[in-house]
């Protein structure tokens, strides 16, 4: 099958600490910070959205790879917070990389899988022909009703993908589970998301994610010590943990890719950012699950086996890059959000 | 308000930093100019587009406490002169950065961010500003 050609990740610099936030709701910041296995989240500056998060992310990927963005023939932005109701995200970053106008391009919305999506449709227009590259991503500036549990984690960030027909990662295969699952949703108009309390464990997240990965290892014929390492979507840093042992996986091989205890949800960005941190630290050979999930419900599901090209990668260092952060209190995170004027 | 049509034709230049350079003595003009003010006569036909590298240092810079009105809520903010790698000049926000960090001859580079939007109903606009440089 296709390839991943190169990635980049993006993180804003701007930190809020649980701990913070629990003070703010009067609530115990341990059991907060022990129950979500979050520490601290990454806060989006006044002038930060999907947009350009998902520009900076693109940008990174067509440096490291090397390529000329005019060869990318697609461009899909995932998200759950595009900036425009009506006017596509990927124009933007399509314009911001210089890829325009010989090419086709979307946003898409499937929760938080939807960067994942995005990598589907690329590895098929590949595959077909249709183009030589092609560029998904996934990013997201998470909103979250002040005092609403989602709070702790929301957070910001993004990856972008570029995919082709040879890279540093062959995607061996690529599964999807999907139902009709109301355990989250935002309605039109609506600034901030509801959900489903405790709907959103076992039918949701663990149902469908589970069900991609087993559909995936049981047509590669694979078994869980068969892969390096596995990354699962991180809604809080507590779930993907449980799911890699429930399906026997062990706790290292997920956590290099468990990123968010130190940055949060990053909603689209999540399993894409995990994903790139992963391909930061793996070597020639070894072989990668990524099984993402989206609200509403549905799971995507990849098998990848990392090439010898990686050697000569100019490597982003994600977790360098997560370090230089500044911390911000409550009230100056609510301006970052535009909460005042 | 900035207006739509003129954000558009200038999103190659608020993107990505497109200049002209003068083809007749090398020198890079941003923002972009159809004739070199050296060359003249000589410069027409000839200035080229030409990408700047986003790289430059902090000249000089101020802090704005009392912003315009499409800036409200959002001092205080850095404004600096930028001398760009390619010698020429640009006014710009920057970001990212504890305003008592920034200081003259620091290294930094341009990032994509939001400038301003037409209230909620409106367009938003996108443009560089710059950040400290990560090398
Ligand atoms: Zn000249």
């Amino acid at each position: 099958m296709a390839a991943i050609v190169g990635y980049g990740a993006y993180v804003p610099k701007y930190r809020i600490k649980a701990e913070e936030i629990a003070r703010m709701w009067g609530k115990e910041p341990s059991s907060i910070t022990s129950g979500l296995n979050v520490f601290e989240k990454s806060v989006p500056s006044i002038d930060e959205d999907t947009a350009t998060i998902s520009v900076e992310a693109a940008r990174r990927a067509v440096k490291s790879s090397k390529i000329d963005a005019k060869e990318i023939g697609a461009i899909y932005v995932g998200s759950e917070s595009h900036p425009y109701a009506v006017k596509p995200t990927a124009t933007i970053v399509a314009e911001a990389i210089e890829a325009t106008p010989d090419m086709t391009a979307a946003d898409y919305e499937f929760a938080c899988k939807a960067g994942t999506a995005g990598m589907q449709n690329c590895i098929a227009l590949v595959e077909t022909g249709m183009i030589k590259y092609g560029m998904a991503i996934g990013a997201d500036v998470a909103q979250a009703a002040p005092g609403d549990a989602l709070e702790y984690a929301a957070a910001a960030g993004g990856a972008a993908f570029i995919i082709g027909k040879e890279g540093i990662a062959r995607i061996n295969a690529t599964v999807s589970f999907t139902t009709d699952t109301p355990d989250f949703w935002r309605r039109e108009g609506q600034p901030y998301p509801g959900h489903g309390e405790r709907f959103t464990g076992e039918p949701a997240y663990f149902r469908h994610v589970m069900g991609a990965a087993k559909m995936l290892m049981e047509k590669m014929g694979t078994s869980p010590s068969d892969y390096d390492y596995a990354v699962f979507h991180q809604p809080n840093g507590k779930f993907p943990l449980r799911v890699a042992k429930k399906l026997g996986f062990e706790k290292k091989q997920v956590e290099d890719g468990l990123l968010c205890p130190i940055i949060g949800n990053t909603y689209s960005g999540s399993t894409m950012l995990g994903l790139a941190a992963v391909l930061d630290v793996a070597k020639p050979g070894q072989r990668i699950l990524a099984v993402s999930y989206g609200s509403g419900a549905g799971s995507d599901a990849f098998d990848i086996t990392v090439e010898d090209a990686i050697e000569g990668y100019p490597r982003q260092g994600i977790r360098k890059m997560l370090e230089e952060k500044v911390y911000v209190d409550y009230a100056t995170y609510m301006k970052f959000r535009r909460e005042f004027k | 308000m900035m207006g739509v049509a003129r954000y558009w034709r200038e999103i190659p230049v608020r993107y990505n930093l497109i200049g002209k350079k003068c083809g007749v003595c090398g020198k890079v003009y941003f923002p972009p100019r159809n004739i070199c003010p050296t060359c003249r006569r000589k410069s027409i036909g000839k200035m080229e587009d030409y990408k700047l590298s986003g790289k430059g240092i902090v000249e000089t810079y101020t802090i704005i406490h009392t912003p315009p009105p499409e800036f409200d809520g959002k001092a205080p903010y850095a404004v600096a002169i930028i001398k760009m790698e390619e010698g020429c000049h640009l006014t710009a926000q920057i970001v990212d950065c504890p305003l008592d960090e920034i200081h003259v001859g620091m290294k930094v580079e341009a990032c994509l961010r939001r400038i301003q939007e037409d209230g909620k109903r409106g367009a938003i606009y996108y443009g560089y500003k710059f950040k400290k440089a990560e090398d």
